[in-house]
């Protein structure tokens, strides 16, 4: 077997038309190489002694395959498959020693170990993952352009304030939203990409509400309203919480699920066109998050039956956390009301009043409706939902 | 300690370490109680090991050399057990800028060479040998100029050869002596662009470091160790990144053929002399 380089010398990647020549040859057996550069039988003696090559000199030179390439392969793995719809795809417990590799790579043995907390496949995944991520992908919107920020936004002043406050609430509680999957991003094994890219993607769509819910609060205003210590005491129950599926649940099923009927709520009442559009477009938005959060947990219960247990009690525990502050800070529910009246007459403010009402009904009867899609009876969902945080989130 | 087997080396880098502690472990898995120390230095290392504080010295060419001499002088005996397959049949190469007037070794008359460490096989007693051998006496018919990074690690440290080679790329000296892997290495790194040197000259090959034991080692301990060392697979994962780190794919046994080159430097410039008399005088 012979191989000729021409012109080209190890200094410039002659090395592979080598390693070509010797991967087409079994160990033990040779490759003349010929080649016009003259520090070619120097430097194919060096290549050959660092790579387990023997390095006859002749002329011409040759080089004997050594087994030390092949020996580096051996005991290598295949790391699951590329397509997680086939079967045995997604491993139940992917071990530390896959690391970073890509799933469905062969992974060389002696790689290092990268500990994950969230390894097991009962914990984070979803089959419907693939899908959402790839339509959050489509349904990225440019905030620039989405939303026709020049459309008349003309409110009586204290209609006005009430959006701004509306929006400082919804950005605080959209920052909770942001941190808490970016906490368990980096704990997910990446061997389970699409749950891996559908809390990344998540994480963006949040950045991108509190993009737009602060671009429409400093529309017309220089300052934003008020964040309550009742409200901050509600969201860092949700940062505190190191259990995944319980801070999907909380979060994504009930929260999140709360907070898209708040946010269809703005959208039907909202006193302009930018409140309008941002409102549709972050729920949108949210009904991913919630879809998501609620397969993982279904496929969960379905496996381990006793998470529905924890998932209660820790409803429980945080309403007893929660029990000493205010809930839903009166300035941002006085916000909802006039946003919903549009008018100061009593009789503007009592249909406020009770769309507001109405809002609380709608938010508890989708939590109730969650909570039996995972496996909680009528009975259990109505108690736990009304534990839900006064926070909304 | 009747029982641990304990190997000298020198820490010419902190992954030398990480190396031997790999190594005790993999040791001990298969029941033998091997341990290392450290020394800054290859001369200790010689004077320890003579003076019996280790039992085998990861030795380099020079501390090889150093070692026989001693132990000829003394009346006693020493061993090369094992090494590495890349500790064999390594030449040195004098390079020179491709775009200059040097043509021929003769041609360096007058000049100014590089080279590595003043105690660097490698870098600087070989390829000064060849020049002298062939008529161009070092310090006489040219002048040297020495790198001198890590003065007692006999050139295990790269530094020295690199100095040498951006000196000649930064047009400072005429010519610099290198291993013919490291003149690869820098036109890979850019240290010397490919197409920017030509190699003027390369040495006969020599070979470089060994497991060097005296007469008086506890034999079956050496035996022992020789066999799991000459054992290593790289196609065992847990041993591969330790092979990987020392620089080779596997152990082969010892010999000594490859030393001449070195030997012939070390007679005509008399380099391990001093030492040699300073250590007899102290065993002796």
């Amino acid at each position: 077997m012979d191989v000729d380089l021409g012109e080209l010398g190890f200094d410039r990647g002659g090395h592979l038309l080598v390693k070509r020549a010797l991967h087409g040859v079994p160990v033990g057996r040779r490759v003349v190489v010929r080649g016009d550069d003259p520090h070619l039988p120097i430097h194919l003696r060096a290549w050959c002694r660092a790579q387990g090559h023997r390095f006859h000199l002749g002329p011409p030179p040759t080089v004997e395959r050594g087994d030390a390439h092949e020996g580096r392969w051996r005991g290598a793995e295949r790391a699951g498959h590329v397509d997680p719809a086939r079967p045995d795809a997604v491993a139940e417990h992917p071990p530390a020693r896959w690391g970073l590799a890509a799933r469905g790579a062969t992974v060389e043995a002696g790689s290092p170990p990268m500990h994950f907390g969230l390894d097991r496949r009962v914990e984070v995944w979803a089959d419907e993952a693939a899908a959402l991520y790839a339509q959050a992908v489509a349904a990225q919107w440019d905030p620039s352009t989405a939303i026709d920020w020049s459309a008349a936004v003309d409110l009586p002043p204290e209609i006005e304030d009430a959006v701004v406050q509306v929006m400082t609430y919804l950005i605080e509680n959209e920052t909770a939203a942001l941190l808490v999957p970016a906490r368990a991003l980096g704990r997910i094994h990446p061997h389970f990409r699409e749950v891996m890219q559908l809390l990344a993607i998540q994480v963006a769509d949040e950045a991108r509400h509190i993009e737009v819910f602060t671009r429409r609060a400093t529309l017309r205003r220089e300052h934003l309203g008020l964040s309550t210590a009742g409200g901050q005491a509600s969201l860092k129950t949700l940062l505190d919480e190191p259990d995944f599926a319980l801070a999907s649940l909380l979060l994504s099923v009930l929260g999140e699920g709360s907070f898209l009927s708040l946010l269809w709520f703005l959208h039907e009442h909202a006193p302009d066109p930018v409140t309008r559009d941002v409102a549709r477009l972050a729920a949108q938005d949210e009904a991913r998050h919630v879809a998501f959060g609620l397969a993982h947990l279904r496929r969960h219960v379905q496996v381990d039956p006793s998470l529905r247990g924890r998932l209660a009690a820790a409803v429980h525990q945080r309403h007893q956390a929660l029990a000493h502050t205010a809930g839903l800070n009166e300035e941002v529910f006085d916000s909802l009301v006039l946003i919903a009246a549009g008018g100061w007459e009593p009789r503007d403010i009592l249909r406020g009043w009770q769309a507001v009402q109405a809002l609380e009904h709608d938010m508890d009867q989708g939590r109730r409706k969650r909570l039996v899609r995972l496996g909680f009876d009528e009975a259990q969902a109505e108690a736990l939902s009304e534990l839900h945080t006064r926070n909304f989130m | 300690m009747t029982n641990t087997i304990l190997m000298g080396a020198v820490a010419y880098d902190p992954k030398v370490v990480t190396i031997w502690e790999g190594f005790v472990a993999w040791f001990a898995e298969r029941g033998l109680d091997f341990d290392f120390v450290l020394y800054s230095n290859y001369e200790q290392q010689v004077r320890s090991h003579l003076a019996g504080h280790v039992h085998v010295a990861w030795n380099s060419p020079l501390a090889w050399l150093q070692t026989e001499r001693v132990a000829q002088r003394l009346g006693r005996r020493a061993e090369a057990i094992a090494m590495r397959d890349t500790d064999m049949d390594l030449t040195s190469v004098i390079v020179v800028r491709a775009d200059g007037p040097i043509q021929t070794l003769e041609d360096l008359a007058g000049r100014t060479v590089a080279v590595g460490a003043a105690d660097s096989p490698q870098a600087t007693l070989i390829p000064l040998e060849h020049l002298a051998a062939a008529g161009l006496t070092p310090g006489e018919r040219f002048t040297v100029r020495t790198f001198d990074v890590l003065v007692g690690k006999h050139g295990d440290h790269i530094g020295g050869e690199r100095d040498a080679a951006r000196a000649l790329a930064g047009g400072e000296v005429d010519a610099a002596c290198m291993i013919d892997g490291n003149h690869l290495l820098f036109a890979k790194e850019g240290t010397l662009p490919p197409g920017s040197t030509r190699v003027l000259a390369q040495t006969s090959p020599y070979d470089h470091c060994n497991f060097t034991v005296l007469d008086d080692a506890p034999a079956p301990l050496v035996a022992r160790f020789r066999e799991l060392l000459l054992s290593m697979r790289y196609d065992d994962p847990v041993v591969r990144p330790l092979l990987d780190l020392e620089g080779l794919k596997e152990w082969r046994p010892g010999r000594t053929a490859g030393y001449a080159p070195l030997q012939a430097a070390l007679e005509r410039f008399g380099t391990i002399d001093a030492f040699v008399d300073e250590v007899v005088a102290r065993q002796g």
